[in-house]
């Protein structure tokens, strides 16, 4: 357990990403006051406070390790760390950029950037529990703010952070919603998705993608025959299981079973 | 006591039940389906809707008919309306002096009557009734809401194609458990009341004798949603089958499609699991206790000290088989199914309880009740 005696110290350390669970810390508004209240704050570049080095209680991670330069510096914030936890779909399976894991990235950077020679990258992007212990894993493309100060919340109680891995539709049903893949033929992903993000996207009436990464015990295959059999092509399949979460093994199944 | 309300009277009903202080819930489209909803005046009902259901499919279509309940269900039973999907038991503060204090969360609930309910959707209340007021072990929060309820049945004239109340007994016509219960015809309703609050309210609506014509309409009404189901279970007891093929092929074979999702339990009337948690505020001077809907398809359903007992699809799928058709009637004295066809409709992959159970039992279910 943390002792409370000196206010407990917190770093927020951003890696491959695009700064959006930052964001979502920062939208946490009044929480984001509470937090501060609770915890010294020496490192969250998005709100000032610098101090990449620091030596502190808890660590959120943002982003996927995909060059040299960040596997080396991952390693540090393990070591300056007594609690790590990886923050959104970058730091827990690579997110969008570990899609390059699968074709010849260097071939694309040739292809795309004037001078190539300034790109170094390593050959895949990978998440944080890839290279180092990680304590926490916090799913979603942004990450739910509320979600991270419950995670904080328990560590500052010395209890372990709930992992509530459940199907997306299991809080789907909570809400009233109407399934829009039963009623309307939507393909959604809730079924293989875990919970998380408050059930956003059926809630406005359109299908999940996945952003919350793999739930327990999911059948990626059942449900990728079931889109199939609904007219959905290979591609499209493959699209929607590999869109945030191409680097998780439990999609990638559901993004390459069935036909053309 | 049984009376005829003409269709142009129907709107009386909903008037004298907010006159006495009912708020009213009746079946609105709502997103592409039909669920409860406020309700003040009868042109808010599904007027000419019909649904068209099949395991993994439901799809609305508006006819030129006139009728408010030419439809079969929609994926909410009342089951939200007496079991919380999500609710607060209690809250804990932390005072100045570091102690704590435990308050009790009682819903506050309002007299509530619901138009339109189904004959399926009342055994299974029935059924919810029986556990959530086991003996001593009341449950306020349900007991509550269960309280406060009005109910006005309406019989089924058109089952879906995932109906099969009739093979369990307990449809497609409303014999007990409600106050009023409407049969539809063209130009109006057979209204039977069966409480005497229902009496009270039936005498003072507008309504004429029941005619021999009403009655045969009625009769015929009846008997053809009786013929339009043609889907039903091996028996109304399973167990000792469904026991004695534990092993049995079908398990795995469903597996294999399963997602493991818990829509199936979510949406039966009759499943009442639920998992309870912990919210704590930040500076950790309050922390909120909260109950919701659980599934047995969820690992935490079987999380025992550290490991998970039924981890794999397999055994959650035959827990929830076994249980809801086998070792309900030890607990419940029937089956913990009534037949309303949900489980079939809102699976996303469609699959389809009956068939499953048929062919895991073979033909040797035992017929009787
Ligand atoms: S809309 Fe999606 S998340 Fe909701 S129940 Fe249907 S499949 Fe599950
Ligand atoms: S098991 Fe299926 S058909 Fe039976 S009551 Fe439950 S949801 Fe309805
Ligand atoms: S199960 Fe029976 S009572 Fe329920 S909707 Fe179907 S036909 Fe009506
Ligand atoms: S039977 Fe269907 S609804 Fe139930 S858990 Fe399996 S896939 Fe989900």
């Amino acid at each position: 357990m943390i002792p409370t005696a000196a206010r407990p110290t917190l770093a927020i350390h951003k890696f491959s990403s695009c700064d959006g669970c930052q964001l979502a810390l920062l939208n946490l508004g009044e929480g984001l006051l509470d937090l501060a209240r609770m915890v010294d704050i020496r490192h969250f570049v998005e709100a000032g406070p610098m101090d990449e080095e620091a030596s502190v209680d808890i660590a959120l991670v943002e982003g996927c390790i995909s060059t040299a330069e960040e596997a080396e510096r991952i390693r540090r914030v393990r070591a300056n760390s007594r609690y790590l936890i990886a923050i959104g779909a970058c730091a827990t399976s690579g997110g969008v950029q570990a899609l390059r894991n699968l074709h010849d990235a260097g071939a694309w950077t040739a292809d795309i950037y004037a001078h190539p020679q300034y790109i170094d990258v390593l050959a895949n992007a990978t998440s944080l529990a890839d290279r180092v212990r990680v304590d926490c894993e916090l799913y979603g493309c942004p990450v739910n703010g509320h979600q991270v100060l419950a995670a904080v919340r328990s560590l500052l109680s010395g209890v372990t952070p709930l992992n509530d891995r459940d199907k997306l539709c299991a809080e789907c049903k909570r809400r009233h919603n109407v399934c829009v893949m039963v009623a309307r033929g939507l393909p959604c992903m809730g079924p293989v998705t875990a919970t998380g993000c408050g059930v956003l996207c059926p809630t406005l009436g359109r299908d999940c993608y996945g952003c919350y990464g793999p739930a327990e015990n999911v059948n990626s295959a059942a449900l990728g025959r079931q889109l199939e059999a609904e007219g959905m092509s290979k591609e499209a399949r493959a699209g929607r299981f590999l869109f945030i979460h191409s680097n998780a093994p439990e999609f990638a199944s559901g993004g390459s079973s069935g036909e053309d | 006591m049984e009376r005829f309300l003409p269709t142009a009277q129907f709107q009386r009903l909903i008037n004298l039940l907010r006159r006495d202080g009912y708020d009213c819930v009746g079946p609105r489209v709502r997103d592409g389906a039909i669920v409860y909803g406020p309700l003040e005046r009868v042109e808010e009902l599904p007027v000419g809707w019909h649904d068209e259901q099949r395991p993994g499919h439901y799809r609305l279509a508006r006819g030129s008919g006139r009728r408010f309940f030419d439809w079969a269900n929609g994926p909410e039973a009342l089951k939200p309306l007496t079991f919380a999907s999500r609710e607060v038991l209690w809250t804990v503060v932390r005072d100045g002096q570091g102690s704590l204090r435990f308050c009790e969360e009682v819903p506050e609930v309002r007299p509530t009557a619901v138009i339109g309910v189904r004959a399926c959707d009342i055994a299974a209340m029935h059924l919810q009734d029986q556990h959530f007021g086991y003996r001593e072990y009341q449950d306020p929060y349900y007991n509550r809401r269960r309280r406060a309820l009005f109910l006005v049945a309406v019989d089924c004239a058109r089952p879906a194609s995932t109906c099969f109340c009739h093979s369990t007994g307990d449809g497609p016509a409303a014999h007990a458990g409600f106050d009023i219960a409407l049969t539809e015809l063209d130009d109006g309703f057979i209204a039977r009341a069966r409480s005497e609050r229902g009496r009270d309210l039936l005498a003072e609506l507008p309504t004429t004798e029941v005619t021999p014509d009403h009655h045969a309409a009625a009769g015929a009404q009846h008997d053809a949603a009786v013929a339009a189901q043609t889907r039903r279970l091996a028996g109304r007891n399973l167990k000792a089958s469904l026991f004695a093929h534990l092993d049995h092929p079908e398990w795995d074979a469903v597996a294999g499609r399963c997602l493991s999702c818990g829509n199936c339990t979510a949406v039966c009337p009759t499943c009442f699991c639920h998992s309870v948690g912990d919210t704590t505020e930040l500076d950790g001077r309050r922390s909120t206790h909260h109950r919701q809907w659980d599934s047995c398809f969820s690992a935490g359903h079987s999380y025992m000290h550290s490991f998970v007992v039924r981890d794999q699809t397999v055994l959650r799928y035959r827990q929830w088989l076994t249980h809801k058709l086998g070792t309900w009637h030890d607990q419940y004295g029937r089956s913990g199914c009534v037949g309303c066809g949900r489980c079939l409709t809102w699976c996303p992959v469609g699959i389809d309880m009956v068939e499953t159970a048929n062919r895991i039992c073979g033909g040797d279910g035992d017929a009787q009740p």
